[in-house]
């Protein structure tokens, strides 16, 4: 019931919102299906990931490459830079998963650093720094998605349909197997489950989210910069997680909205805006470790005691 | 008598210390073995080289007449191998049904299933299980909230639910009450015999009584073997045990 109260509410913010708050929806919705996707890592499998940026960069940089250096059509491009992107999931999945906690971070973030250096060097395909640029929107359906309302509803389907696809998946069987694994590995061997198997189908599942938040994010930009797969981009999706807080589906829609708000608003108003947004991580850390969902719910039920007679 | 395990020569060394040192075995199908042996004789790396959590230096593990000694521990749990732990693992977080229908989930095709939900059979026989067990009314409680001895049994109902050929109970009345140490003898002792059960434990008043047949090992190698009478008769015992 919250969630459709959320999806309407969405739904109508164009009809009061200008257009500079349209498009920073947008953004939010979109870094919101990225965050989602480290979230199936880090919250519901305990893998901590620092090179989620690769999928979404890749992806992007795919759909951008194919439309503007060999004329592709947008319907051929989405599908073939998802199929791409993930199909380079399996791979790194293979690499990466030979380590858990702190050996798989450092193996995610080296292999997206890879990408993010090849972006940076390989100007013949990339621009390099100069990125890509000139891209053009999709139009499903013969809709002009220029302008900012379209273009958002466009986006709030996607959104909409991407967190409930990875929502289905964690209450699923197969999620609950997923947490089993984060919580007690070795039992879950000794139960019959190949915890090997589930965690690398969750990375390539999650990896395939962060690549449709990739095509939503050169799609909104019409522009794609080797930044985009860097290590602050990564990062910046895993503090929205912990911010909102990891494990559970509410969690990285509030922490995505958290740093992009700090990101796009207070930064118009403040100088020092970093500052701002490294306090506020500071605050939530201290007073809220599990993150802002479940810390609002335990004050919440804290408060529904103490109003108790 | 069909064989249910049958373990040759296995070895496994940490850096150069031997913990099991050309170990054979063999258990009968339906058999109740006992495996004992002061600290550090080995047994529970013994337990973790069958399961497959080590993995073995030297030697043969066959399940059944299968060699299973390749295998991920996974796998031989889907070949009918299942275990406790000393130290309990369960998911304290999570209600008892829900750690035992995770238990019934690993063996079937349903743990693969990525946008159904959990279905109800397999809480319905969670609890059935349970109710084994005597812990059917304590299925909606999480197990962060249950007493150390319902605990333990819910580590037998886990164990249980995936309907093993072998069972491999380590310490399974470890740190009980008496009271406790009792309802879980009785809960080992009504295991059908279609379940092969080997078992660690170091309480030798309780365990002596369910075993048909006692294995001791020292120092990783097995000194003794034989019958409840036998191995209380064999000097080799008495030295382990008593130093002379």
């Amino acid at each position: 019931m919250r969630w459709i109260v959320l999806i309407v509410a969405a739904a109508l913010l164009p009809l009061v919102a200008g257009e500079y708050y349209i498009n920073l929806a947008s953004q939010i919705i979109i870094f919101a299906v990225f965050a989602a996707s480290i979230n199936l890592l880090l919250g519901y499998g305990g893998l901590p990931t620092l090179g989620h940026a690769a999928y979404l960069g890749v992806a992007a940089y795919l759909s951008a490459w194919l439309q503007l250096k060999l004329g592709w059509s947008q319907w051929t491009t989405a599908p073939v830079a998802l199929l791409g992107t993930t199909v380079m999931a399996c791979a790194f999945g293979l690499i990466a998963l030979r380590a858990t906690g702190l050996g798989f971070l450092m193996l995610t973030l080296a292999l997206s650093q890879v990408l993010w250096g090849t972006a940076y060097r390989w100007v013949a395909v990339t621009d390099g720094d100069n990125g890509l640029r000139g891209i053009v929107r999709p139009a499903p359906f013969g809709l002009n998605l220029n302008e900012a309302m379209p273009f958002y509803y466009f986006i709030l389907i996607i959104g909409v349909v991407a967190i409930w696809m990875m929502a289905r998946f964690v209450i699923s069987p197969f999620g609950a197997t997923l947490a089993g694994t984060r919580d007690q590995p070795r039992r879950m061997s000794a139960l019959g489950y190949d915890v090997w198997m589930i965690r690398w189908v969750t990375f390539v599942y999650s990896a395939f989210w962060g690549a449709v938040s990739g095509l939503m994010f050169v799609y909104y930009h019409k522009y794609i910069h080797p930044v985009s797969l860097s290590l602050a981009n990564s990062a910046e999706g895993l503090l929205a997680v912990i911010a909102g807080g990891s494990g559970t589906l509410a969690g990285p829609l509030v922490g995505a909205a958290i740093v992009l708000l700090l990101k796009n608003w207070a930064s118009a108003y403040i100088e020092r805006w970093n500052m701002l947004l490294g306090f506020v991580f500071v605050f939530i850390v201290v007073f809220m470790p599990e993150g802002v969902v479940p810390g609002v719910k335990r004050l919440w039920r804290r408060f529904a005691v103490w109003l108790k007679p | 008598m069909v064989e249910a395990l049958n373990v040759k020569n296995l070895k496994k060394s940490f850096g150069g210390l031997p913990a099991i040192n050309d170990v054979s075995l063999t258990v009968q199908a339906g058999e109740r073995r006992l495996i004992i042996g002061p600290n550090g004789a080995g047994k529970t790396t013994f337990f973790n080289l069958l399961t497959g959590d080590l993995a073995r230096d030297a030697g043969t593990i066959q399940l059944f007449g299968e060699e299973v000694g390749r295998l991920a521990t996974y796998r031989r749990v889907h070949r009918g191998l299942a275990r406790t732990y000393q130290i309990i693992t369960l998911f304290p977080k999570d209600t008892l049904e829900h750690n035992v229908a995770l238990s019934l989930m690993g063996l079937s095709r349903m743990r693969w299933n990525v946008f159904g939900r959990v279905p109800q059979t397999f809480f319905d026989e969670a609890r059935t299980v349970l109710g084994r067990v005597g812990l059917d009314g304590a299925a909606k409680r999480p197990i962060a909230e249950v007493a150390y001895g319902e605990k333990r049994r819910v580590e037998i109902a886990m164990a249980l639910a995936q309907r093993p050929k072998v069972l491999l109970l380590d310490e399974p009345l470890a740190g009980l009450s008496r009271e406790e140490r009792g309802q879980v003898k009785a809960l080992v002792a009504g295991i059908p015999r279609e379940t092969t059960v080997i078992m660690i434990e170091h309480d030798m008043d309780t365990a002596l009584d369910l075993a048909d047949r006692i294995t001791v090992l020292h120092y990783g190698r097995v000194i003794v073997e034989g019958t409840r009478a036998e191995v209380v008769a064999d000097p080799k015992t008495r030295e382990v045990y008593l130093g002379h």
